[in-house]
């Protein structure tokens, strides 16, 4: 229901509260109003054009190596190959 | 019932349009020639043959990046005759212009179909103009007729598909319709994405000479990929089978339909064009599709295989899923 | 980017795959039947449905739509109500391209564009009010239509239009809010789901702990989820985790966006502008207390206060199934009028013509 585009703050304006972020290389200016402290580098996830949340980069490196952990862990059984129907 | 009016869907090139043709235009009209509902209508004069075809351009707005009306206007014509096989000769022009109109606008719109004339080797033969009052149209629409000459033994059609036969584009999808969409309503990125608005005369021309195999070629305009992969598949009784991961779609274009929640495979294109070949000849025609400047990213995206007209989508995840024809323009999807 | 990027790694995709898989065969035999979990947003229908997740997992599980998708869930008398804006002299309606198609009871927007109304697509509030304060002499009625993610944009919007002293620029407020209908959806006996996908970006805004009430009221396992194809795996591999082990959390999988107590600067902004009130669900009826009006204190930009608009009694469709559908009782297949009275050409319900309805979704991309 709610579409949310991340994106790569590439430039800041504190005085009217907006940022520059690119999206697979698409530039647009969206509104900082509900997100403090942005900072050129953060992402942010926006969502008709207002931030709506900093993405937590930690986080999203912690959730991928989860995943490959999960994925290392070769339990027997587990060997069908949905993948290929 | 309600009163049935023409609703914007009923131009887009999906669905709608489909049923407005086969239900009203074919009912008046229908004849022999017709009634093929290919891209050029094939006709045999003195024994010769030639192809005609004729499309209106309004877009808006009339200047966009990477082309204008006036481009579109000419290469839209040109490639509906080459994608039928034909060499494009001539082209008539028909001017419906609002009163207003700065003349330094028309002039650029005329330059730049000049332009493209030259670059695709074709003359405009015959002309109109039309003037009317303000507000009666959005400052300039255009109408072509082109006419294109078919060599003897070309043969390009539905009917030649055959399952294993392979399915090529020439490059990244969607990049006209991101880009006419995002100038038109103002989205903030327009700049960034540039319509691909190209003459195929020339790729073509090269691939129809070294290639006996190709079996067909469709441009990929209106509704997109998936638009015409649908449209191939019922016409000729075929299943075809697409590549998710296959089909080249543009950074900014992809970064783009996502902010707007729409699928590049439904978005138009106006130098993009399908082709359907015999496999063992593929990979050659990718090869010499590349190493020209409007096939760069050309690749094969799927295959033909038999089946009842339907066409599916391997996704990268393993899924698959259908393509069909674009239901109404495509409108952002946000909230 | 390239961080995000391995969100949807097809290897990781399709290795989690086989993990999902090997699961959902458990849970299978331990429940004598698939698992029935309802994805409550309308953009995981749409992803679902893009990635072909739902022809991978459909042997062994059933992925339902549910109430998330905000179009599909406004009333027919709003519906009709916002067309009716349309057709008043001097109002530009301003509108997210989603509204367009959707059928009211005797029309749409398109249509009405069609008869000559102003209807104007936008991608953001902000350009609402841009367009405003370009044009003084039309007044532009902007449609308020989504859940807490999009409220508070549009209450800043509102804001901003009172600083810069507009006086031509008005919300037609349906916004409605979420917990609410989980709520009305648990309550009722009929229902059969094993545990819900919640709305990452809803969460965003109102927190991961918003949800807690779906295990400690109702004994279900829910996962906020984000909207990558692995993030919905990954939801989907959670919930299998819990049925498993015979838990019920609200866990939350979307960490690099959702914080327990969700974003309160957004928030504060929504209900500086918006009060809770009660408000009329397609499919569901009213649901008390999930809805946002506009306050009192801003009236001025409160279409609805300044605008009078009479409608007639909304015509309801016969057979159309988007009810139950949106309740997580019918898939959109189970529906009778799905794919012949009612197709994206010619939509008897919103659930067909807005690109994230789940009969939309299903009719685009799943139909055989």
């Amino acid at each position: 229901m709610c579409l949310g585009i991340p994106g790569r703050v590439l430039e800041v304006n504190p005085e009217n509260q907006t940022a520059v972020i690119e999206t697979f290389g698409v530039k647009n200016t969206v509104s900082t109003f509900f997100v403090p402290d942005v900072q050129v580098g953060d992402y942010l996830m926006v969502h008709t054009g207002y931030a709506i949340e900093k993405l937590d980069v930690e986080e999203a490196e912690i959730r991928i190596k989860l995943w490959e952990e999960i994925l290392s862990d070769a339990t027997p059984g587990e060997v069908s190959r949905p993948g290929d129907r | 019932m309600e009163d049935r009016l023409i609703l914007l869907a009923h131009g887009d090139g999906g669905r709608l349009t489909h049923e407005l043709v086969t239900a009203l235009f074919l009912k008046h009209f229908g004849n022999e020639v017709l009634a093929r509902l290919t891209d050029a209508a094939e006709l045999h004069l003195d024994g010769g043959r030639v192809a005609v075809t004729t499309d209106s351009f309004v877009v808006n707005p009339p200047f966009f990046p990477g082309g204008d009306i006036g481009k579109l206007a000419v290469c839209g014509t040109v490639n509906d005759l080459a994608v039928s096989g034909a060499e494009p000769r001539y082209l008539t022009a028909s001017f419906l212009i609002e009163e207003g109109l700065p003349l330094a606008d028309l002039e650029r719109v005329v330059a730049s179909m000049a332009a493209a004339c030259r670059e695709a080797g074709v003359e405009i033969v015959a002309g109109d103009t039309k003037v009317v009052g303000r507000g009666q149209l959005d400052r300039i629409f255009i109408n072509t007729t082109g006419v294109g000459y078919l060599p003897p033994g070309r043969d390009l059609g539905y009917h030649r598909l055959a399952p294993g036969d392979l399915v090529l584009v020439n490059g990244n999808l969607g990049d006209h319709g991101m880009a006419v969409l995002a100038q038109r309503e103002g989205f903030g990125f327009g700049d960034q994405i540039v319509s691909d608005c190209a003459a195929l005369n020339g790729i073509i021309g090269t691939l129809l000479r070294e290639f006996s195999g190709v079996r067909m070629m469709r441009d990929l305009t209106r509704g997109g990929l998936a638009t015409a992969a649908k449209e191939i598949a019922a016409a000729a009784g075929v299943d075809l089978w697409l590549e998710e991961r296959a089909i080249p779609v543009g950074d900014a274009t992809r970064g783009a339909a996502e902010m707007l929640g729409l699928d590049p495979l439904y978005l138009a294109n106006e130098g993009k064009f399908l082709t359907v070949i015999a496999p063992e000849e593929a990979e050659e025609a990718v090869a010499l599709m590349r190493a020209h400047p409007l096939g760069q990213n050309a690749c094969v995206i799927g295959e033909v295989r038999a089946g009842k007209g339907n066409v599916y989508l391997k996704t990268a995840l393993g899924g698959t899923k259908f393509l069909d024809m674009l239901a109404g323009a495509p409108l952002p999807r946000i909230c | 980017m390239q961080l995000l990027e391995k969100f949807r790694d097809p290897a990781i995709g399709r290795g989690l795959l086989e993990k999902v898989v090997a699961r959902a065969g458990q849970v299978r035999e331990k429940l004598g039947r698939r698992a029935v979990f309802m994805e409550v947003c309308g953009t995981h229908t749409v992803a679902i449905s893009r990635a072909g997740l739902r022809s991978i997992l459909g042997e062994y599980m059933e992925l339902r739509s549910g109430p998330g998708c905000p179009v599909c869930v406004t009333d027919y008398g709003d519906i009709d109500r916002m067309v009716a804006f349309g057709a008043l002299p001097g109002v530009t309606v301003g509108t997210f391209g989603d509204m367009v198609r959707v059928p009211g009871s005797r029309t749409s927007l398109e249509r009405q564009r069609a008869a000559g109304a102003d209807v104007r697509l936008f991608y953001s509030p902000r350009d609402a009010v841009a367009w405003a304060a370009a044009h003084p002499g039309r007044e532009m009625v902007f449609l308020g239509v989504g859940f807490e993610t999009t409220a508070p944009g549009v209450g800043a919007a509102i804001a901003e239009a009172r600083a810069r002293g507009l006086k031509n620029f008005s919300v037609f407020s349906a916004h409605k809010i979420v917990p609410p209908a989980m709520r009305a959806i648990l309550a009722d006996p009929d229902l059969k789901l094993d545990g819900f996908i919640l709305p990452g970006h809803v969460s965003t805004i109102i927190g991961r702990r918003a949800f807690d009430f779906i295990a400690a009221e109702y004994g279900l396992p829910a996962v906020v989820s984000g909207f990558e194809p692995l993030d919905i795996i990954d939801a989907v591999y959670r919930l299998l985790g819990q049925l498993l082990s015979g838990e019920a959390r609200v866990e939350n999988g979307y960490t690099r966006l959702v914080r327990e107590e969700g974003n309160p600067r957004a928030r504060a902004q929504m209900y500086e502008v918006f009060t809770v009130g009660d408000a009329s669900w397609r499919g569901f009826g009213l649901i008390p207390q999930s809805g946002l009006d506009i306050r009192e204190t801003y009236r001025d930009f409160d279409a609805a206060a300044r605008f009078e608009v009479t409608i007639e009694p909304p015509r309801l469709p016969k057979g159309c199934a988007c009810g139950d559908l949106l309740k997580g009782k019918l898939a959109p297949t189970d529906c009778r009028l799905f794919g012949t009275a009612c197709t994206p050409e010619h939509p008897v319900g919103p659930c067909m013509v807005s690109s994230e309805g789940a009969c939309a979704a299903y009719y685009q991309y799943e139909r055989r």
